[in-house]
């Protein structure tokens, strides 16, 4: 994507996050994030669960307290945070809207808010393939029709910035591949795109600069041809099983030696693996009967041991 | 959803009990000779004292906490909007919902009122109607703080039954267990009785209808002798500021604690 569109390195930023820090209680999700995001620039964080992306877009969108500052196009999002919100379209991971309105209600009612006109707004909503649903109330909707909602609700003033957070999770590969293809013809566009994901093929596909993310630090920045070469060979493998064996599946891969980490999942575990070592879960989980439901391979990023491991 | 059921539920009850408690005193009139809007307001302040407060703690304790626990709280803060419109605007339209079951109650009443006995008198009526508004308001607010704190509708919703109970139920208890105990003056005890938006309420209804607040015993009688005709403006302003105080500290608090 960096090969088709060029950056103008001068351009003023579309956003700026200096010495950014969001703590719950104890806990610190942000700590001290600096980042300066140019016009039309896909940047994507990336990192496990946890490591603080999508605090770290909260902190962007302005809508939860933190120390240091941020800037969008200009306008301080603690200060100025109206004027910053109505230059920043939001899909969070998973839509929450008032399931008893109906999708007219909710695209006229976002409109309003954002000083569009309710039925221009309406009428657009056959860009997303929703022209049809405009009646049907939004908690019967699909997944898929949700995140469209998402998106067109996100891009309903046209914002030049768009923030997504795990924007494929609840999607199936049919409605993944039509986002990201989305995302590539927003990007094409010149919109800027900040977007949270765990995951690498994504990530490779529309980044122009991927930003790793651990325990709320920034562990690394670069293109991801260059990243890709920084994290070297090693992966994570997500495993789904059905829930009476995830346990079972767990511990034999730990008396392996391997890394697991559950991230409160009931079905699913994450497994670190060395560059040559992919196939060996597997077998051994082959060996012991244990049947795998699901895989997904991604690349890792370094540092992760046993943070997140139980 | 079901918290607007719930309050359907809840302005329909006031309003039939409304009307049956007018309807009744209406039949009452051969029995005692008098009838209208003054006799009838005596017998309708109990039930508003009981229903309105526990409506508005109730609307406005659920209004953010159920957003929050939804998630569709932050979708509405990630929109171009700031969080004082947003407290604004819950205040507001839970305000008026409830302000229109306040005054709809009162209009079939005093339809009946009217119908049977006249319209002499309906100057207190309607300001008692206004003070009831203002109490439904006042409670509003208060509901509206707890839900800014709680992270859960649940949990807004029992600090909202309990205030209703401390407020209501305990309030005239606590006032007469605390004047036993410490042996208040009757200033003391009028003061005592500022903390309390019903207790404020009733002494202005009162105030209002009978002129007089002999009823009360030496806490009205020294209110009424110490602040004289400024005695129902400084209840109304305490009123009012039951709705400005509560609502104050509910907008610091969301503006600090943001959407989560």
């Amino acid at each position: 994507m960096s090969a088709t569109r060029s950056i103008p390195a001068t351009s003023p930023a579309s956003l700026e996050a200096r010495a950014v820090v969001k703590r719950f209680g104890r806990v610190t999700a942000v700590d001290r994030v600096d980042l300066s995001v140019r016009p039309g620039e896909t940047v994507v964080f990336w990192g496990p669960n946890g490591a603080g992306k999508t605090t770290l877009l909260r902190c962007v969108l302005g809508v939860v307290p933190f120390d240091g500052t941020i800037t969008v196009c200009g306008h301080d999002v603690r200060r100025d945070g109206k004027a910053a919100r109505r230059l920043m379209g939001y899909v969070p991971q998973e839509i929450r809207l008032p399931g008893h309105q109906t999708v007219s209600e909710t695209v006229s009612f976002v409109a309003r808010l954002r000083r569009v006109s309710p039925t221009a707004a309406l009428a657009g909503l056959g860009r997303w393939g929703l022209e049809g649903l405009a009646e049907q109330r939004v908690q019967a909707l699909s997944g898929g029709m949700k995140q469209r909602l998402a998106l067109a609700l996100a891009l309903i003033s046209d914002p030049p910035v768009l923030l997504l957070d795990e924007p494929t999770s609840n999607l199936d590969l049919a409605a993944r591949r039509e986002l990201m293809e989305q995302l590539e013809q927003l990007n094409a566009q010149g919109k800027t795109l900040l977007v949270c994901s765990h995951h690498a093929a994504e990530v490779w596909r529309i980044a122009d600069r991927v930003v790793v993310l651990e325990h709320g630090h920034v562990v690394a920045q670069d293109e991801p041809e260059q990243l890709g070469a920084y994290l070297g060979g090693e992966a994570l493998v997500a495993l789904t099983f059905s829930s009476s064996q995830k346990d079972e599946a767990a511990a034999l891969l730990r008396r392996q030696g391997f890394t697991v980490m559950t991230n409160g999942s009931a079905r699913q575990i994450w497994v670190r693996i060395a560059g040559d070592r992919k196939l060996e879960p597997l077998r051994a989980l082959h060996e012991a009967n244990i049947r795998i439901l699901d895989l997904e391979l991604h690349s890792a990023a370094p540092g992760h041991d046993g943070h997140t491991g139980r | 959803m079901w918290r607007s059921r719930w309050f359907a539920v809840m302005a329909a009850a006031f309003a039939a009990l409304a009307l049956a408690l007018s309807v009744l005193g209406t039949a009452l009139v051969g029995l005692a000779g008098v009838a209208g809007f003054g006799r009838t307001t005596a017998s309708l302040l109990n039930l508003v004292m009981l229903i309105v407060p526990l409506m508005g703690l109730v609307m406005g304790a659920m209004s953010l906490a159920g957003e929050r626990e939804q998630g569709t709280l932050l979708t509405l803060l990630a929109q171009p909007v700031t969080p004082t419109e947003v407290l604004l605007g819950k205040f507001v339209g839970l305000a008026a919902a409830l302000g229109a079951a306040v005054i709809g109650g009162f209009a079939i009443s005093g339809l009946v009122i009217a119908k049977a006995g006249g319209w002499a008198e309906l100057g207190d009526y309607l300001a008692f109607a206004g003070l009831t508004v203002g109490l439904g308001v006042a409670h509003v607010a208060l509901g509206l703080w707890i839900s800014v704190t709680s992270r859960r509708s649940a949990s807004a919703l029992g600090m909202a039954v309990f205030l209703w109970m401390v407020v209501v139920i305990f309030g005239d208890l606590g006032i007469m267990g605390t004047t036993v105990v410490l042996k208040l003056k009757p200033a003391q005890l009028l003061w005592f009785g500022f903390g309390n938006p019903a207790q404020v309420f009733r002494l202005a209804v009162l105030r209002v209808v009978h002129g007089d607040l002999d009823i009360l015993g030496a806490a009205g009688l020294y209110a009424a002798s110490r602040l004289g005709g400024w005695l129902l403006p400084v209840l109304i302003g305490a009123l009012t500021a039951w709705v400005a105080i509560p609502l104050t500290i509910a907008w610091a608090q969301f503006r600090r604690r943001g959407a989560l």
